[in-house]
């Protein structure tokens, strides 16, 4: 850029006329329709690319479970400590077709007892919590999920009273999103 | 007794003043407003009322009922009676504008000097409030307004000064009689720079952006009326937009031909004016930034004052020959 130094009586015409310009801009935008959204009336057109709190995506054939596979690996990238995963242990009984092995003798059946490993337990997903308070949206859980149960959901609109009403059960929420889906 | 038809007369005119300069509050409140809004491309205020009407009457309902604060350490006398002195010289200003042919409050032959002079009151009362808040950012807020005042009010007078020995008169009625009906017998044709002189004097009298040093809310927080709360403030409030209106009848009457206008002259073609100008003062804050007061002052002393007197000297030959 060079430096061009005007005269007095340049800058000023100049100047004059750069007040004009900015009338001209201003009257312009005056008369332009207006690019805000009435926000209780009307919604902004990308909502779909917000990214909300985490939400836990159903399994396709099933839609009330969720497709995680209770790994914890989110609640360990996590690095707010925000997620946490209620597990519950239950015993199976095992597969009909191993139960019904006929040739199992007296002394098998002692050592089936004696060691329960052998039983199946199943791991369950009771609920899956997540603090929104302290959560800060880094998406460390949606990326690191192996299966992709995680995704973010497109609730912008989130306000409450207490701490605790952002305390969320994913799973609760999973459920109860599909129920009204599917009632609806 | 006799109560003579004068008074009947003024009382009436002081009434529909009063009446007259609140609606307008509201009005340009709204106006200025919506006006922001859309040279920002948002609707401007919307929910209040349809269009967001309401919204200056519920702002204005705020104001009256919020509490009057005064710092423990502040002048009480000075402190409340500088609001008051801001709005009280306002009636009297309205009292001789011609609003029609006949609409005036009070005939007088020294209309134009009786404004003038009672508008210089409204420095004072900003100095007070000022200086009275003890608050340094009204203090700084003070200063500035009595120098930008002051030094505004020196090419005002000598713009109007020239118009005064034009017209010959100082009767405001007598100056719309000798404009004609149409815009080219208007005096802004006869004395376009002037007007320019008037126009720029009259927004930074009136302490209006860019010229708003005085309450410059990015620096002074909110500059002289900083500390004063619900009525009181709104008295300065109403007083603001009051000037407004004055500065833009002023310059309606000696250059925009008065109530004159094509067809049928009238008080209509009077208010029109005025609201273009107004409308024109809205524009102009919401495109401009403020400048700086060595600017502002520059553009006075530097410009302004010898472009006044050049005008004044221009005018004062043309009327001899």
């Amino acid at each position: 850029m060079t430096m061009i130094k005007k005269t007095p009586k340049q800058s000023t015409l100049q100047g004059i006329k750069s007040l004009f310009v900015g009338l001209k801009v201003t009257g312009r935008n005056f008369v332009m329709p207006q690019i805000t959204t009435h926000y209780p009336r009307k919604e902004v057109s990308n909502l779909a690319t917000y990214r909300g709190h985490v939400d836990l995506v159903p399994k396709e054939d099933d839609p009330m479970t969720s497709k995680c596979i209770l790994c914890g690996q989110c609640a360990k990238a996590c690095p707010s400590n925000c997620i946490e995963l209620v597990i519950r242990k239950e015993e199976v009984e095992p597969p009909p077709d191993e139960e019904a092995q006929p040739d199992s003798g007296s002394k098998e059946e002692a050592t089936a007892k004696s060691a329960p490993k052998k039983k199946k337990v199943k791991r369950i997903l009771d609920a899956f919590m997540l603090n929104y308070n302290l959560c800060s949206l880094c998406g460390q859980c949606v990326q690191t999920c192996p299966v992709d149960s995680l995704e973010f959901s497109t609730n912008s609109y989130l306000a409450g009273f207490t701490r605790e009403e952002f305390i969320f059960d994913l799973l609760e929420r999973m459920r109860n999103k599909q129920k009204a889906s599917s009632s609806g | 007794m006799n109560i003579p038809p004068e008074l009947i007369h003024i009382s009436i005119a002081l009434a529909a003043i009063a009446a007259f300069i609140g609606l307008n509050g509201l009005v340009l409140v709204y106006l200025e407003r919506k006006v922001a809004g859309f040279i920002q491309r948002r609707p401007g205020p919307y929910e209040v009322g349809p269009w967001g009407l309401l919204q200056p009457v519920a702002d204005a309902v705020k104001l009256v009922g919020k509490q009057l604060v005064r710092p423990k350490v502040a002048d009480p006398w000075l402190y409340w009676a500088a609001p008051l002195l801001s709005f009280t010289p306002i009636f009297l200003l309205f009292l001789v504008i011609p609003f029609g042919p006949t609409l005036t409050g009070m005939e007088f032959n020294y209309g134009l000097l009786l404004i003038l002079a009672f508008t210089g009151l409204n420095v004072l009362a900003l100095c007070l409030a000022g200086w009275s808040s003890a608050n340094k950012y009204s203090l700084l807020g003070a200063a500035r307004s009595v120098a930008q005042s002051i030094a505004y009010e020196i090419p005002l007078l000598l713009a109007v000064l020239a118009i005064a020995f034009q017209f010959g008169t100082l009767n405001l009625t007598e100056m719309v009689h000798q404009q004609g009906q149409w815009p080219w017998q208007w005096n802004i044709m006869f004395q376009p720079l002037a007007f320019v002189i008037y126009f720029l004097c009259a927004i930074a009298e009136t302490n209006r952006a860019p010229f708003d040093l005085p309450e410059a809310e990015s620096e002074l927080t909110a500059g002289f009326h900083t500390e004063y709360s619900g009525m009181a403030f709104g008295l300065f409030f109403l007083a603001e937009y009051a000037y407004i209106i004055v500065v833009s009848c002023v310059a309606v009457v000696l250059f925009l031909g008065g109530w004159q206008g094509p067809g049928a002259p009238g008080f209509w073609w009077f208010l029109l004016k005025v609201y273009a100008l107004i409308l024109v003062i809205i524009w102009i804050r919401w495109t401009y930034p403020r400048v700086r007061f060595d600017q502002l002052l520059n553009i006075n002393w530097k410009w302004l004052l010898p472009l006044a007197l050049v005008n004044l000297l221009l005018t004062l030959i043309f009327v001899k020959i």
